[in-house]
């Protein structure tokens, strides 16, 4: 299933989503569109409430007003089976990996499937394996548990179950956080090949500049409780509002090191 | 890419036509997950197919949809029929499906391990491991006995590095909340055993002899037995779950690398919080039970409470009592040391604590009773 760009087809529309913890207001009126087919990456100072509008939309938050679509369907309204069949469509990446930890890799990745499909033994033997070849891995790792994985071995066996049902658009919640610069890399890699290969739409929220300069196609950045920017690096770089500036042109910064390194006078 | 959520076609997925040895495969429709189970199907019969083919030209071009499970599903008919020595060409494929069916090519799915064991072989293994596990968790029980002792004697010689705050926030947890249910319980084994004595007891005349059952067996065993199990079970597990979930998060490595010693700050209070604890709950558990059995025992048998109360000075000595008492101590170390033993030796994964809470309660219920009976043996043969 491969991308068809061109027309921009919003699969995740949020409006005007409030939501909050008892009297502290996190996303204060948040407008967002997700492009079929686009990898968005989506910033913001930590406890400005990246996650929280992740975990809202993928139904773990309540919130108190706005709308969330989803492949058209209003998630707020849905039914039991509307909301399913959606669910059924995406999957998720969470930070720690969130690995069923008394299952072995091999259970953890057929748990999905076997929930929703009716296949054979050996079709689901070879799916999981084709799946973790996929990530990077290979057979070894299908009788080990999620205790005996590294950090770049968990998280890539949790993307493999994210996209164990095939999805339209994958959640990743700070992929590559505890990850060495050079698995970092490597998985930022990982995730451009597949969404070119499987025709991902990608939300990945992140703190790694580097994801947001190689991988994403567009960015949307959160603080003060609202989404202040959406679009390509370079309207980031270009932007004069303060939060961005610190944010895309600070001392870690790639812009950063480009000025620095700028002949003077 | 169209949308495919929940589609399931109904018609033919895959097309055959033979034409002497050349056999001429066309696919249709969507090649997804949700098809993926009669398209296997099919696919297994035209591999399966006899008689001589030696080639196979498979039209994708009326593939519409194609996921990860169509693309392994093509790859596996690609395969099994090269593997037969056929010449196999895939013909038609949308250039959008290209990149997967290419990511697909390169799984190498001959190499998945066996998981299914010889059942037999199994069973003799586990009994085995268990044997091994027994023999395991005895050397870790006196392990921590010893790593106990030179915690206290340290604390012996460095009173001020007690954690005395610590130890009073266990003995509460352990000791006082634990009052009320004790009392509850004890009392309503002290009424049982009473009314079932005087039951039995009327049918030739003895009722009064009740009231020497009920005080001996409370004071020497059951009282203190009653609370033991009940402390196992209520603290025995909070420790093993609390120790094992700061193992998981690797709380007690930090406490390590900080220069503490584990059993020192964590272990000692708790079992110091058990062994004062224990022997008071269970002081308080043989009078909630001789309670409950002296009101049975003049609500239902007609004993009068002053009758009670001076047959059971003549049936107890103070003996019964010391041996009931002299007990608990010794049951609240086997239940702390189990208990920390089994939390310590939480693994990883969440399954693991819960297993060692278990194991911790179930262990510690055994060791008890176990005392129990040598303690019976020992005061026997001293005359107690």
């Amino acid at each position: 299933m491969a991308k068809s760009n061109g027309s921009k087809q919003a699969v995740i529309e949020v409006r005007d989503l409030v939501v909050g913890f008892g009297e502290h207001v996190v996303l204060d009126h948040v407008d967002l569109d997700v492009y079929r087919g686009e990898i968005l990456g989506f910033v913001g100072g930590s406890g400005a409430g990246k996650s929280v509008l992740m975990r809202t939309i993928i139904g773990l938050l309540p919130k108190h007003k706005g709308t969330i679509k989803v492949f058209g369907v209003d998630l707020g309204t849905a039914t039991d089976a509307e909301r399913q069949a959606v669910e059924r469509r995406w999957g998720v990446l969470f930070q720690q990996g969130a690995l069923f930890s008394s299952l072995s890799v091999r259970e953890n990745l057929q748990f999905p499937i076997r929930e929703y499909l009716k296949l054979s033994e050996r079709l689901l033997d070879e799916l999981v394996v084709a799946k973790l070849e996929m990530v990077g891995l290979d057979a070894s790792v299908l009788e080990k548990f999620p205790s005996e994985l590294s950090g770049g071995m968990t998280k890539r066996v949790a993307l493999a179950r994210a996209l164990a049902l095939d999805p339209e658009i994958v959640f990743l919640d700070e992929p590559t956080s505890g990850l060495d610069p050079i698995g970092a890399g490597d998985f930022d890699t990982l995730i451009a090949t597949l969404q070119r290969t499987l025709g991902l739409t990608v939300f990945m929220v992140t703190h790694d500049l580097d994801s947001l300069h190689t991988v994403c196609d567009r960015i949307a950045v959160l603080a003060d409780g609202k989404v202040i920017a959406a679009g390509t690096m370079d309207t980031m770089l270009a932007s004069t509002h303060p939060w961005l500036k610190a944010y895309f042109h600070g001392k870690r910064s790639r812009a950063g090191h480009l000025e620095e390194e700028k002949p003077r006078g | 890419m169209s949308d495919r959520g929940g589609r399931v076609s109904g018609d033919s997925l895959l097309e055959a036509t033979a034409e002497g040895e050349r056999l001429k495969l066309a696919g249709t429709g969507a090649w997804i997950a949700e098809n993926a189970h009669s398209l296997e199907a099919m696919i297994d019969a035209e591999t399966g197919r006899r008689g001589t083919i030696s080639q196979v030209d498979i039209d994708m071009g009326r593939v519409d949809q194609l996921d990860t499970f169509g693309a392994w599903l093509l790859e596996r008919l690609t395969r099994s029929f090269s593997a037969r020595g056929c010449d196999t060409k895939v013909t038609g494929l949308k250039d959008d499906f290209r990149a997967l069916v290419d990511e697909v090519h390169g799984v190498k799915a001959e190499e998945i391990p066996e998981h299914h064991g010889n059942q037999l072989a199994y069973a003799i293994a586990s009994v085995g491991e268990n044997i091994f596990a027994v023999g395991h968790s005895f050397r870790a029980i006196v392990n921590m006995l010893g790593a106990l002792v030179v915690a206290l004697l340290r604390v012996v010689s460095h009173p001020r590095s007690f954690r005395f705050t610590s130890m009073v926030h266990q003995l509460d947890n352990v000791g006082w909340r634990a009052v009320p249910i004790i009392l509850l319980i004890t009392f309503l084994i002290g009424c049982i055993i009473a009314q079932q004595g005087i039951f039995h007891f009327r049918k030739f005349g003895a009722d009064i002899y009740v009231v020497d059952m009920v005080g001996i067996l409370v004071l020497r065993e059951l009282g203190v037995l009653v609370v033991s199990i009940m402390v196992a079970g209520r603290s025995g597990s909070a420790y093993t779950a609390e120790l094992g979930s700061m193992k998981m998060r690797e709380e007690i490595d930090a406490l390590r690398t900080m220069g503490f010693d584990p059993v020192e700050v964590l272990i000692l209070p708790r079992i110091v919080a058990l062994l004062i604890g224990v022997p008071i709950l269970a002081f308080l558990g043989s009078m909630a039970a001789l309670y409950g059995g002296g009101l049975v025992c003049w609500l239902y048998g007609g004993i009068d409470p002053d009758i009670f109360l001076s047959r059971l000075k003549e049936a107890i000595t103070l003996d019964h009592f010391k041996v009931g008492l002299i007990k608990a101590p010794f049951m609240a170390l086997v239940i702390g040391v189990v208990a920390c033993v089994e939390g310590l030796a939480v693994k990883g994964s969440s399954e693991s604590l819960g297993l060692q809470t278990t194991a911790s309660v179930v262990e510690s219920i055994f060791l008890v009773i176990v005392l129990d009976g040598l303690f019976a043996i020992f005061f026997a043969s001293i005359g107690m």
